[in-house]
């Protein structure tokens, strides 16, 4: 266990994800079975127990700990696990006999049959053999809250680095495989036999397409692409199976392979085929689908009740088909595979699942015209919803990743706003020297006259030399620090406007604006343009009408 | 005669009356007796200053020449009058030269301990346990959450990344006095004998510590060195240089900061660092309150630092406690004068 939170540790302060990856591989190449197991399973969301209440965390150190000095300490820290990791008295007992600290295996075994009334003596047993890391990391686990910004794509990444696989294939038989992964491992040291997926309905690691940038399109000839409208919703694999019993087997996967069906109950009987469908999450409404806005609102919520379901009725958009029954259709080109779904659509049958129509064009001119007015080109009512065009090679086979030429994606114009430099920050890892995270804002009648409202922070789409331009402006402007964050000037005459790309705008009540943007970033420094004639706060205020008439409509 | 006859917390610092000192005055005095050489403590422009020969040299190297009227050097163990007043020192174990002192006026002995800590330190003279009436302690770590465990577990941590990412530099923030000498001369002890590396405003006070008989290796500065040269090598710098523009230099470089400070994982996110290396210079709770029982004092004064937690501990053993409430002293990380930005040092 100790060894366990010393990764966890190291983990929570990298940034760099491939410098995460040696952190996580090296502890995989130095730990024995079955507790390396056991880390990838608690790397990747795989385990299931019982979670511990804040309420029990707090009792067990009332009753080892003066209340004066742990409210001290509380107030201090800030975080309760921390806290308690960090002042944890060790028993006199356990300080003579120095019993051995739990492995991870069997804290984890233990915790899955442990009954209720057992768990906080057991606790007190481990937090007095564990060292403070040790102890950080096993309240950190049984209260559930181990957030350390491993994504369960990355540890499964980790794993096939040991063995120099294809974190693809790691992907392809994880579904097959629970923990403590005794066989993977064995595969992936050259031990063993690849295990076999003998899941009904397994992830396929997903396609992905390059944006297309304007350049791109010369050598590109219209006739070996066919073009679909780019929903505005979340990808997903929806995949139903037969088990050895007959008995269909529904799954839905978000693109990184995470099992989200949990989230999506009301989807499930409508997947009674078997096969895999790759396509796009929606709520429709009226046979109208919503903005993403709408979508997101379903998404936020922990608990799927059945009010959500009637008020947000969830859709599947098919745009490919990747198995058939028993039949894997990944190896034929994409126009095959897009006959074969439409058959299976019809054979389908089903009101929540339908197909995502291709958008017929004989020139890139006509493209053009058909992104830039989807309503006219076939998307009708649901236009607001397409957030551009998918071009896929008639002969491209299913790759996994995103393999060059095969798939382009050519979003609309997104919105754009002039906005006004206001704070910068330090940014993270390689970048923690240069002042990369900025907050920007637009002019509104304030109590004196105009003034300058944060709307936004944004911290990439610049480019490397962009970004030494403006980290030597914010040095050289500063007017006050605060901690890591610098004031800089922004005056109607001095200052920097950056114009602003976004792709959506929302009503927030935690922004002073008012306004908050999706995937804010920074199109263009505009060097040439005075901050006074940066956009107005009445701007962004038009703008999110226009998106809520959208909604409501 | 009381305690408070004897020391009394004024504007300027802890004020000896009856010996006509005050002990690491803040404000310019007519005669200081200093504990140490870190610049909350020992400052410049006092009449007369009586502190070790390391404390004094560290302040001639900081300030110049002229920064005190006269100069007295005092050995530990040595014990000089002062008016009605018998003034001793006595090792701290806190930095090379670090002194606690006891004040003594007829049958009263004050501890005014300084700086200090229990845990072994290669590079200065350990802490000696000195029974008094009153002892004046720091609270820096003075909360139960602190505990440093053994420096050497941090090192070795240290030297597991280097192995984990030979193609990166480390940087290790570290107070250049004291600190700094004393994660070298651990590297050394844990067997690392590749030459390790200086930022500027750390080579002065280091040569010193070698000048004073302190093994330190192969030392180098880092100043004109090739970005690739330092892939796999340790650099250590002031804390304030390893979150700026300093850092690129080195190739694609590993973040580590050595303090006590480290123990809490908001301090170590806060300042954006990778490798937080819980070593301290100062006592941990457990060395603080350890230090408190042992030496017999029935009166614990508490400065600068988590008074109240510590505070509270004394009285709960049944101790007279109460914070001293003086101003100006702190952490010397985080009261380190940064360098400016564009600095080249």
């Amino acid at each position: 266990m100790n060894r366990f939170a010393e990764l966890l540790d190291r983990l929570a302060y990298e940034p760099g994800r491939n410098n995460k990856l040696r952190l996580i591989t090296g502890y995989f190449r130095e730990v024995a079975d079955p507790d390396r197991g056991y880390a990838l399973a608690a790397l990747t969301g795989a385990l299931s127990f019982k979670h511990a209440k804040p309420a029990l965390i707090r009792d067990l150190i009332a009753s080892r700990t003066d209340p004066v000095l742990f409210g001290l300490s509380y107030d201090y820290v800030g975080d309760l696990s921390e806290t308690v990791a960090l002042m944890w008295p060790k028993a006199a007992m356990a300080a003579h006999n120095n019993p051995p600290p739990p492995t991870l295996t069997e804290v984890v075994t233990t915790l899955r049959t442990l009954g209720k009334t057992d768990l906080p003596k057991q606790l007190e047993r481990w937090l007095d053999e564990l060292d403070e890391t040790g102890r950080w990391a096993l309240l950190k686990l049984v209260t559930g809250a181990l957030r350390i910004g491993i994504s369960a794509r990355l540890a499964k990444t980790a794993a096939a680095a040991l063995g120099d696989k294809d974190p693809h294939e790691v992907e392809l038989i994880w579904p097959g495989l629970s923990p403590p992964y005794l066989d993977l491992f064995a595969w992936l040291e050259g031990r063993g036999e690849k295990p076999v997926n003998r899941d009904p309905a397994p992830f396929r690691p997903v396609m992905l397409a390059h944006a297309i940038e304007e350049t791109d399109f010369a050598p590109l000839d219209p006739a070996d692409y066919i073009a679909e409208w780019k929903w505005d919703g979340i990808r997903v694999q929806a995949v139903a199976g037969r088990d050895e019993h007959g008995h269909i087997t529904a799954r839905l996967y978000s693109r990184t392979g995470e099992d989200i069906t949990g989230s999506f109950p009301d989807l499930v009987p409508s997947l009674r085929l078997p096969g895999a469908i790759d396509g796009e999450l929606l709520i429709l409404r009226e046979g109208r689908v919503q903005s993403f806005n709408v979508l997101q609102q379903r998404l936020n919520r922990k608990a799927v009740s059945p009010k959500l379901i009637k008020e947000f009725p969830i859709h599947l958009r098919a745009y490919d088909l990747l198995g058939d029954d028993e039949n894997d259709l990944r190896e034929l080109p994409f126009a095959e595979r897009r006959e074969r779904l439409e058959t299976f659509i019809g054979k389908l049958d089903d009101p929540r699942i339908d197909l995502s129509p291709t958008v017929p064009f004989a020139s890139w001119e006509a493209l053009t015209a058909a992104r830039a007015d989807p309503a006219s080109a076939g998307a009708g009512d649901d236009a607001d919803a397409v957030e551009g065009v998918m071009l896929k090679r008639r002969d491209a086979p299913y790759l996994p990743g995103r393999p060059k030429g095969q798939w382009w994606k050519w979003k609309r114009d997104p919105h754009i706003i002039d906005a006004v430099l206001m704070y910068a920050q330090r940014g993270h890892g390689k970048r923690s020297s240069y002042y990369s995270d900025y907050t920007f804002g637009v002019w509104t009648e304030g109590a004196g006259g105009d003034e300058l409202v944060p709307v936004g922070k944004a911290y990439f789409g610049f480019t490397d030399e962009e970004l030494l331009q403006i980290d030597r402006f914010v040095r050289r402007n500063t007017t006050e620090k605060f901690g890591p964050v610098r004031h800089v000037v922004h005056e109607g005459d001095k200052g920097l406007v950056l114009e602003v790309a976004f792709e959506g705008l929302q009503r927030s009540p935690r922004h002073k604006s008012g306004v908050a943007m999706r995937f804010p970033r920074i199109s263009r420094l505009r060097w040439d343009k005075p901050p006074r004639e940066a956009d107005r706060l009445e701007t962004l205020e038009r703008m999110l009408k226009a998106e809520a008439a959208v909604v409501e409509a | 005669m009381r305690p408070q006859d004897i020391l009394l917390p004024v504007a300027a610092g802890l004020c000896c009356k009856p010996g006509g000192f005050h002990i690491d005055p803040v404000r310019p005095v007519e005669r200081a007796v200093i504990t140490h050489g870190h610049s909350d403590h020992a400052r410049a422009g006092h009449g007369a200053v009586l502190a070790t020969q390391e404390t004094l040299d560290m302040m001639r190297l900081r300030y110049g020449e002229n920064f005190a009227g006269s100069t007295q050097a005092i050995r530990y163990g040595e014990e000089i009058r002062l008016g009605d007043i018998r003034v001793k020192f006595h090792p701290a174990g806190h930095v090379l030269g670090s002194a606690q002192i006891a004040v003594t006026c007829k049958d009263i002995c004050i501890v005014a301990s300084g700086d200090y800590k229990d845990a072994p330190d290669p590079t200065c003279t350990p802490f000696e346990l000195v029974p008094c009436d009153v002892f004046i302690t720091e609270a820096t770590f003075g909360l139960p959450v602190f505990r440093h465990g053994d420096a050497a577990d941090e090192v070795k941590k240290l030297l597991a990344s280097v192995a984990l990412f030979p193609e990166r530099a480390h940087l290790v923030g570290a107070y250049s006095l004291g600190k700094a000498q004393r994660v070298i001369a651990l590297l050394r002890q844990a067997g690392y004998e590749a030459p390790i590396y200086l930022h500027g405003a750390m080579e002065k006070i280091t040569h010193y510590y070698q000048s004073r008989g302190i093994e330190l290796g192969e030392l180098r500065p880092v100043k004109g060195v090739k970005k690739a040269a330092l892939a796999g090598t340790i650099t250590l710098a002031p804390p304030s240089a390893t979150s700026d523009l300093w850092t690129r230099r080195f190739p694609d470089p590993v973040t580590a900061f050595a303090s006590g400070w480290m123990r809490v994982r908001a301090r170590a996110r806060q300042r954006g660092i990778e490798l937080p290396l819980v070593i301290s210079d100062h006592a941990d709770w457990d060395g603080l309150t350890a230090t408190i029982a042992a030496t017999g004092a029935g009166e614990i004064w508490v400065t600068h630092g988590q008074e109240d937690a510590l505070v509270h501990w004394c009285q709960s053993k049944g101790l007279q406690a109460r914070p001293l409430d003086l101003v100006g002293y702190g952490d010397e990380e985080e009261t380190e004068t940064p360098l400016a930005d564009e600095a080249e040092a």
